[in-house]
This record gives structure tokens, C-alpha cells and sequence, in this order.
């Protein structure tokens, strides 16, 4: 069966995560972060941070509330017994600390099949408080047999 | 670092208890992770570790050889592949393909128990 690709260019709707500094505490001890920056604010404003940073990979973290409704979009239709996370990119830039208010805006860029699998290629872009790009990030999911 | 260099090898063995720790800091509670009778019943070895913790390890390692600072990390792209497993050594290790300007490209791979379950990542660091 082919894949419908009738959602690719859907939109979804603003997300907002605003940023806590133990919510950052738990997500670097999950995934073993040592350096004192994400865990002590003044050694993140001895090293020239305005307050305690995100470890870049807590971007998954304040963007899930906008990538969950375009994965779980009916209307893209994956078939989640069967689907995988092929591949993930990220780009940073101003970097996200303690306090700021990061909206995400997601859209389903591509669907399309490839050697029996479903490919659904999904954007996000999220930005802060004062309109800075924080990152911009690529979601490919793969189906088996489609 | 120049082209060829290797970046230090990050090595990792999470705990039983990691894909819980992480589910809960990531919002990420799909059974696959944190259930073995489930993920078992789905045909997989045992409950797998998230993808993304995975990437995080591959972030750290990279961020690291540029001196720890989370402004250092400006893109980073992953593929995944086999799946990773609880209480099993994770090897992270990277080896620099370009420097162009001030940015320096590391080829990455992450494995476990000879498989690789993060392939062909690439990172790109910036002096901070």
C-alpha cells in the first residue's frame, strides 16, 4: 500500500516550554552530564552563561508538546507497531538556559516510501523569549512495510 | 584538532534503571523502554534504551573534545540503528573528517557489544 503524503506541509499549532533550572538538574544526571554549568548558576555565569544552560540535547525536552501532535496526526498516519526513529539532526543556536520561554513550531516536511519503508520527515524550529532561534531540528521516522 | 584526530572515547554503562531515569526526564514512556515483559511480548531482546539517549551520549562525547561547553555543539545529525540494551558498556568515539574555519567536523559512532546502535553521526563544534 502507498503511502498518502497529503499531510506534508502540515503545520501545527505554537508549543511552549518554559525552562526550569531542576528540570535541566534531572535531565543532565539521566544523561550523566558532569560539567558544574547545568547544575550550579554561578559557575554558568563565571563561564559567561546568563543563567544555568540546557545540555544541547535537551532540545528533545521543550519540543516534544509540539512534535507529539504532528507524530500522532492522523491524517500523516504512521503505523507506530511498525515504526522506527531513523535519524535525528539538530542545530544550535543562542543557547537555551534556565527561565526562558521556548516556542516550537513543527511541520511535516516530507512523506515519502523508499525501498518498502514509509519515510515521514518532520521540522521543528524553536525559538526564544526574545525571538532567537535556539534550534531547528529534523525528526525522520521510519515504517517497516508499508 | 586536526583532520585524523581521534576525540576522547566516551565509555557508558547504564545502569538497569537508566531507561526509567531517562523516560521521566525526557517525557519519553513508551514501554519499549521501561517495560521488559512488553518490549519482550514486541519481540525485542528486553526493554531498549531510547534512541535519543543514545544521541545524548554521542552529544556529550563531542562536546567534551571541545572543552565541555554546551555552545561548542552547532549540529549534530544521527542515524539509528541496532538497538541498545541496559547494563552493557556503550562506547562512544569520534574521529575529525574537516576543518573549515572555526568549525570542526567529528565523524561519530556509538556501540555496544560490537554493534552499532548510533551510525554515521556527524558533529559539528565551534570554538566557544
Amino acid at each position: 500500500m502507498p503511502v498518502n503524503a497529503s499531510a506534508k506541509g502540515k503545520q501545527y499549532p505554537p508549543f511552549e516550554y518554559e525552562v526550569g533550572k531542576e528540570k535541566i538538574r534531572e535531565y543532565a544526571l539521566a544523561v550523566g552530564e558532569d560539567n558544574r554549568v547545568y547544575f550550579d548558576r554561578a559557575a554558568a555565569k563565571a563561564a559567561g552563561l546568563r543563567d544555568i544552560p540546557a545540555p544541547p540535547m535537551f532540545a528533545v525536552v521543550y519540543s516534544a508538546g509540539a512534535m507529539a501532535p504532528a507524530i500522532l496526526d492522523p491524517e500523516v498516519g504512521i503505523n507506530f507497531a511498525l515504526m522506527v526513529h531513523g535519524g535525528q539532526e539538530f542545530s544550535w543556536g543562542e543557547p537555551v538556559c534556565s527561565g526562558d520561554a521556548i516556542t516550537t513550531v513543527a511541520e511535516c516536511k516530507d512523506i515519502y516510501e523508499k525501498d518498502g519503508k514509509g519515510f515521514y520527515v518532520f521540522e521543528s524550529v524553536s525559538t526564544n523569549q526574545d525571538g532567537q532561534e535556539v534550534v531547528r531540528a529534523t525528526w525522520t521516522n521510519i515504517v517497516r512495510g508499508v | 584538532m586536526n583532520v585524523g584526530d581521534s576525540i576522547p572515547e566516551l565509555r557508558v554503562t547504564p545502569d538497569r534503571f537508566l531507561p526509567h531515569r531517562y523516560a521521566g526526564a525526557s517525557g519519553d514512556f513508551n514501554p519499549i523502554h521501561i517495560d521488559k515483559e512488553f518490549a519482550t511480548q514486541v519481540g525485542l531482546p528486553g526493554n531498549i534504551l531510547h534512541g535519543l539517549y543514545g544521541m545524548a551520549l554521542v552529544a556529550r562525547a563531542n562536546a567534551a573534545a571541545a572543552g565541555g561547553d554546551p555552545r561548542s555543539l552547532k549540529r549534530l545529525s544521527v542515524q539509528f540503528r541496532g538497538m541498545g540494551l541496559p547494563e552493557q558498556e556503550i562506547v562512544v568515539s569520534g574521529t575529525v573528517s574537516e576543518v573549515d574555519g572555526e568549525t570542526t567536523k567529528v565523524d561519530t559512532v556509538a556501540e555496544q557489544s560490537g554493534n552499532q546502535i548510533i551510525k554515521n553521526a556527524v558533529a559539528e563544534l565551534r570554538p566557544v
